[in-house]
């Protein structure tokens, strides 16, 4: 069931040398990539602001004002208040930090555990990789929201366990993906010659495969924090994810916010456009991330 | 190639199995059961005589091997039973809202398509010029907006702008068609326009590993027009990850647009399935998760199968 | 800015606009009668979930009152001009009479009622429904069984008449002859199967069963031989099935329903307000519906009672029903009883009650030295479970996890899925949560019965077992002097939310009905149970 052909051969990365190195090519990314450039400057912004929340947002996001409800953008609060009279901005900015918590955590487990699985799945070969294979089909055939919804209702709400209920369907996409890399680097002669050489798996599959698959790693890497935001922000709009009073960009777009759109479109359109502008610029850096990785990769 | 062909299907019924086995018992490790829900909540008078009885009456009184050997047996009869909610027979439940989730897939696909394979051609075309960025734009807004919000957006302007809203009840096709696409056009736009940001994506891509070939390079002093038809017939294989993209969102939209279908209030299977696993409905939920895993794991044999006429290595494998 | 400024102050405009025909509501009550109804049209609402079966002995949901009810008749029911919703009128009875003691209770049926199969109802298909519900076999369920405890026999001497044995005298039992769920089921079909209800319709009501399309609508048309001449005045009726409740607003909006018979929130009510203009009028109600905070006895420190005290201290509920009301489906401060209605204690003697004082900084000062008495640390935490349904769970647990806050509690909101939440209270897998009750009239034994002790009540989540409490209830619910029995449910409501603190109230629903000013007849009542048979329904040009 695999899908995406096998790909072409992968050459080593090269050693990196020194900081300097990486200037440049950093600036040759911003040159060559614009709007990946752009993606990477907002996404770094998001961090920047989730990390220091607390030293950012002018009100506590949790702080309930029965005056001020409903309030319009105004000098004190510039993005407005919801229907509690909480500061919608502050809101917004303690809710990227769950938001990049949730993305983060979810595109890293994500990635990283089906990447494990893949270049296993490809190493061993055989009867290890057939039962592997099969394992993620089964997986990849399970609805996602069945998925979700049972992990939800098992281990209960609350953002580690929405961490857990999202990044599991990717396991077995990000597998899928990394075995077909990890298995045309198999054939490469070096890996071969390690094998005669004696060297014990482990080493092999860290200081051989690993390395060669890490293009496709960060690729799936950066793709999945978009999606894992947009999953978060859908299982919570849906009453699954994070509860209230937990600043989160999804709790803000659900039940008040809809009712008040007309009154009150302050409430639905910041955090719709906080969710989009995140999600979009993963993406935008992502693909250009892709674009300058590998161009022989292009087949995913 | 019938080798092939039968001994792919063959693989597809351990796969089932696994699905079949993991949701009996995954839906029985869900906390709460369908009677708790049923005989509780805003209504006082609960009682747990009642609990018992109705627990009796849906056989969940009984060791969960039997439950599993009543389920299984059922399975591989193809009958699914009755929903332990409504009572009636699930096929007729899933019949029911099956027509509207099926069209509603095929006229989103149709968007998508539309949508998608003239706009990735021409992005790769004008490669790194103006016209490429705002595809690219446009395609990864699509990817960037919740389904959700989309779906608000649109109903909230019909109804602001137009003092207008869609039908409430779906029509048949062939009963009245104007009925029909009313209803459906807008969520069929909402979500083929998220789901065609993929496909341009793959569509671009593909495009552009095809004018790297270098016939089709040296070509370069042409316009192109004739770009495009040089590169005709190497775009048909090129074209293989693109129809994967879109048989795979396909199989996910029967069944997979929980949102969508509550925001345009449409009787479909996601909204279905949702309903089942908050009630509990053990055989209902296990028929339909059932259901979607089939679809899934059918539309991915054929696109292997797609794969392997085109590339007859594949077979061999 | 400017423009969104200019429109808070329509906004502005229009709520006290509002509040302008509602006050005209309240004042000229029986200025719609004079109106003379006019026949023909079809009904549309909206219905916002479906029920399990068509078996309304067994269901515990609106979803299957609002779209069945028209089609069947009941032994009594309460008077749909009525507001508050407690007086009964006869419906298949056409008279009745309490012999003194209060144990015998005899019901003159009315003759000349069919079916819609076309057969007569007689006193023996009223037995045969109330045996269903009383005594039902071992495989039938009734929903509601529990509050005929007090029936000892139920007889049909002859056709017209049924009589009502009691073990003893019971308070409420003409509000529970009048229950809106106890549909009179032909006694021929029962003796067959006791379950062919659940699958089939058939009753003997003003509008007769057309179809179920499941998961999008309901419809029924006018029965031409309904026993009450002249009536039903519509044609027809059909319920849409709409689940989410942006749709459901917009149905309105868009004048593709005519009303919801649940109820919106203040929001919605204005949105549709704002669009329809004069094509729309909203009748509001208090709702005999509450959010309660129950508090597990059996996890420390909740066992005991000074924590939670502090918990109900801790709540300005003046303050939080002026500010809730704006956006959620909650308002009047109240008590066991819904505020205004013959047995609610009155406002002022309300205030002596912890938690219900107007003087909310002593109240906190006093919550904060109970915890500090129970040992209970500063800055203690602790979970909320609470129901995901946002309207009004979610609104009222910020508005609780807030107020705990402010005398130094840290309350874990965990929202969770209905099924779950209602398993976890259940097997008191919990601390502290937001739980619920709804009854279908105002009656004492209805809203009270939940917090009896374990054992006796199915749904006491607090797991706790108060012999006085339970002594209390039985008092009330056999006085028949109405003066004795608000002296027991005071008693009652005293030492349940304030002296052992067992369960406490946060506030009252409010029921917020916008409709089309073409549905006339119509009056809310404080139950969404009640007042659905649609028969003095009728639609204006």
């Amino acid at each position: 069931m695999a899908v995406g052909r096998p790909v072409e051969a992968v050459a080593e990365i090269p050693e990196v040398a020194g900081r300097r190195r990486w200037l440049a090519v950093v600036s040759e990314f911003c040159r060559k990539r614009p709007l990946g450039a752009v993606g990477a400057a907002v996404v770094l912004i998001n961090v920047v602001v989730g990390l220091g929340a607390n030293v950012i947002a002018p009100y506590d996001p949790v702080a309930t004002d029965y005056g001020a409800m409903l309030a319009p953008p105004s000098a004190s609060h510039w993005l407005g208040t919801d229907a509690f009279g909480r500061d919608v901005l502050s809101r917004i900015i303690y809710g990227s930090r769950t938001a990049m918590l949730v993305g983060f955590a979810c595109a890293f487990l994500g990635a990283t555990v089906g990447a494990v699985i893949g270049v296993a799945s490809a190493y061993f070969a055989g009867k290890v990789d057939l039962i592997l294979q099969r394992v993620m089909d089964i997986f990849l055939a399970f609805p996602l929201i069945i998925l979700a919804l049972a992990v939800v209702s098992i281990l209960g709400t609350g953002i580690g366990n929405v961490i857990i209920a999202i990044a599991i369907p990717m396991i077995p996409r990000a597998a899928l993906v990394t075995r077909s890399s990890a298995l045309a680097i198999r054939e490469m002669p070096y890996v071969d010659a390690a094998r005669a050489a004696g060297f014990r798996h482990r080493r092999i599959i860290l200081r051989h495969m690993l390395p060669n698959v890490m293009a496709p790693y960060l690729i799936m890497l950066t793709a999945y924090l978009g999606q894992a935001i947009l999953a978060e922000a859908s299982l919570t709009f849906l009453g699954l994810g994070v509860s209230e009073p937990t600043p989160a960009w999804g709790l803000m777009l659900r039940g008040a916010a809809v009712q008040f759109a007309e009154t009150a479109p302050w409430m639905a359109i910041f955090p719709g456009l906080a969710i989009s502008l995140a999600v979009f610029a993963f993406n935008l850096f992502g693909d250009s991330l892709r674009d300058a990785l590998d161009p022989r990769l292009r087949a995913q | 190639m019938t080798r092939y062909i039968v001994k792919r299907l063959l693989l597809m019924i351990p796969t089932l199995l696994s699905v079949a086995v993991i949701i009996f018992f995954l839906m029985r490790i869900v906390p709460g059961d369908i009677v708790e829900l049923r005989f509780a909540g805003e209504s006082a008078y609960a009682q747990k005589e009642n609990l018992d009885k109705e627990r009796a009456r849906l056989g969940l009184d009984k060791p969960i091997w039997t439950q599993f050997v009543t389920w299984m047996g059922g399975l591989l009869r193809l009958d699914f039973g009755t929903s332990m909610w409504t009572g009636a027979p699930i096929s007729e439940e899933i019949r029911l809202r099956f027509a509207l989730s099926l069209q509603l897939a095929i006229m989103a696909t149709i968007v998508a398509i539309l949508l998608a394979i003239p706009l990735g051609v021409i992005a790769a075309l004008r490669q790194d010029t103006w016209v490429d960025y705002a595809v690219r734009i446009m395609s990864i807004a699509g990817l960037a907006t919740p389904s959700f919000w989309l779906g608000i957006v649109f109903i909230l302007g019909l109804l602001i702008i137009f003092k207008w809203l869609p039908p409430m009840v779906y029509t048949p096709f062939w009963v009245n068609p104007v009925q029909n696409l009313a209803q459906l056009i807008w969520p069929a736009l909402a979500v083929g326009y998220r789901y065609s940001a993929v496909a341009t994506r793959m569509t671009r891509s593909a495009m552009l590993e095809v004018l790297r070939e270098d016939y089709i390079r040296t070509a370069r002093a042409k316009g192109l027009w004739e770009k495009l038809i040089l590169s005709r017939h190497a775009l048909k294989n090129a074209m293989l990850p693109v129809l994967t993209v879109i048989a795979l969102e396909f199989a996910f939209l029967i069944g997979g647009l929980v949102v969508t279908e509550q925001v345009f209030n449409l009787n479909g299977l996601g909204l279905l399935f949702v309903e089942a696993i908050g009630h509990r409905d053990y055989t209902l939920t296990q028929a339909l998760v059932m259901l979607v895993a089939f679809v899934f794991i059918f539309v991915n044999f054929l696109v292997d199968l797609a794969y392997a006429w085109l590339d007859p290595r594949i077979r061999f494998r | 800015m400017t423009r969104v400024r200019f429109r808070t102050s329509t906004l502005r405009a229009l709520i006290a606009g509002v509040a302008g025909v509602m006050s005209m509501l309240f004042t000229t009550a029986g200025g719609e009668a004079q109106d003379k109804p006019r026949y023909g049209g079809e009904l549309v609402f909206v219905v916002p979930t479906e029920p399990a079966s068509y078996d309304a002995h067994r269901e515990g949901t609106f979803a299957l009152v609002h779209p069945l009810a028209p089609v069947y008749s009941t032994l009594l029911r309460f008077d749909p001009t009525d507001r508050t919703g407690t007086k009964v009128i006869g419906d298949l009875a056409e008279s009745w009479t309490v012999a003194k003691d209060g144990r015998t209770y005899t019901f003159k049926i009315r003759r000349g009622v069919k079916f819609h199969d076309g057969s007569d109802l007689t006193s023996k298909d009223v037995k045969a429904s109330y045996d269903k519900i009383v005594n039902p076999p071992a495989d039938v369920v009734s929903f509601r069984k529990g509050q005929y405890t007090a029936v000892e026999a139920i007889e049909a001497p002859d056709p017209s008449t049924v009589i009502f044995r009691l073990k003893w005298p019971a308070a409420s039992m003409i509000t529970a002859l009048a229950s809106p769920f106890n549909w009179i089921y032909k006694a021929d079909i029962l003796a067959k199967d006791m379950h062919w209800y659940e699958t089939h319709v058939m009753g003997s009501g003003p509008f007769v069963f057309v179809e179920h399309v499941k998961g999008a609508y309901w419809a029924g048309k006018k029965n031409p031989s309904y026993w009450d001449k002249g009536k039903p005045y519509l044609d027809s009726y059909r319920a849409l099935v709409v689940k989410d409740g942006n749709a459901q607003v917009a149905a309105v909006r868009a004048e593709r329903a005519h009303i919801q018979f649940r109820g919106f929130t203040p929001a919605e009510r204005d949105s549709i307000v704002q669009a329809l203009g004069p094509k729309a009028t909203v009748q509001e109600s208090p709702w005999d519906c509450v959010l309660l905070v129950g508090m597990n006895h059996e996890k420390k420190p909740w066992d005991d009672k000074r924590a939670r005290k502090a918990l109900t201290l801790a709540l300005d509920r003046y303050q939080g029903s002026q500010a809730l009301s704006k956006i959620a489906v909650v308002k009047s401060v109240g008590g066991v009883q819904v505020p205004g209605t013959p047995f609610a204690t009155p406002p002022e003697e309300l205030e002596k009650l912890a938690g219900y004082s107007r003087d909310i900084a002593k109240s906190r000062a006093e919550a904060r030295r109970l915890l500090k008495e129970a040992g209970v640390p500063d800055n203690f935490s602790f979970g909320l479970k609470n129901r995901n349904v946002p309207m009004p769970y979610e609104a009222v647990a910020i508005w609780l996890v807030d107020q705990w806050r402010q005398i130094g509690l840290q309350a874990r909101h965990e929202f969770i899925e209905s099924t779950k939440w209602e398993a976890d209270l259940r097997e008191g897998n919990y601390e502290v949560a937001v739980d619920t009750q709804c009854s279908y009239a105002v009656d004492p034994d209805l809203d009270l019965y939940k917090f009896q002790s374990m054992g006796i009540s199915g749904n006491n989540y607090g797991r706790y077992v108060d012999k006085v409490l339970d002594d209390l209830y039985q008092k009330q619910s056999r006085a028949l002097d109405a003066e004795e029995r608000k002296k027991w449910v005071r008693d009652f409501e005293r030492r349940l939310v304030d002296e052992e603190a067992h369960y406490f109230y946060t506030l009252q629903w409010h029921r917020i009905i916008p409709h089309s000013v073409k549905l006339r007849g119509w009056t809310v009542t404080p139950s969404h149970y009640l007042n659905n048979q649609l028969d003095t329904v009728w639609l204006s040009e």
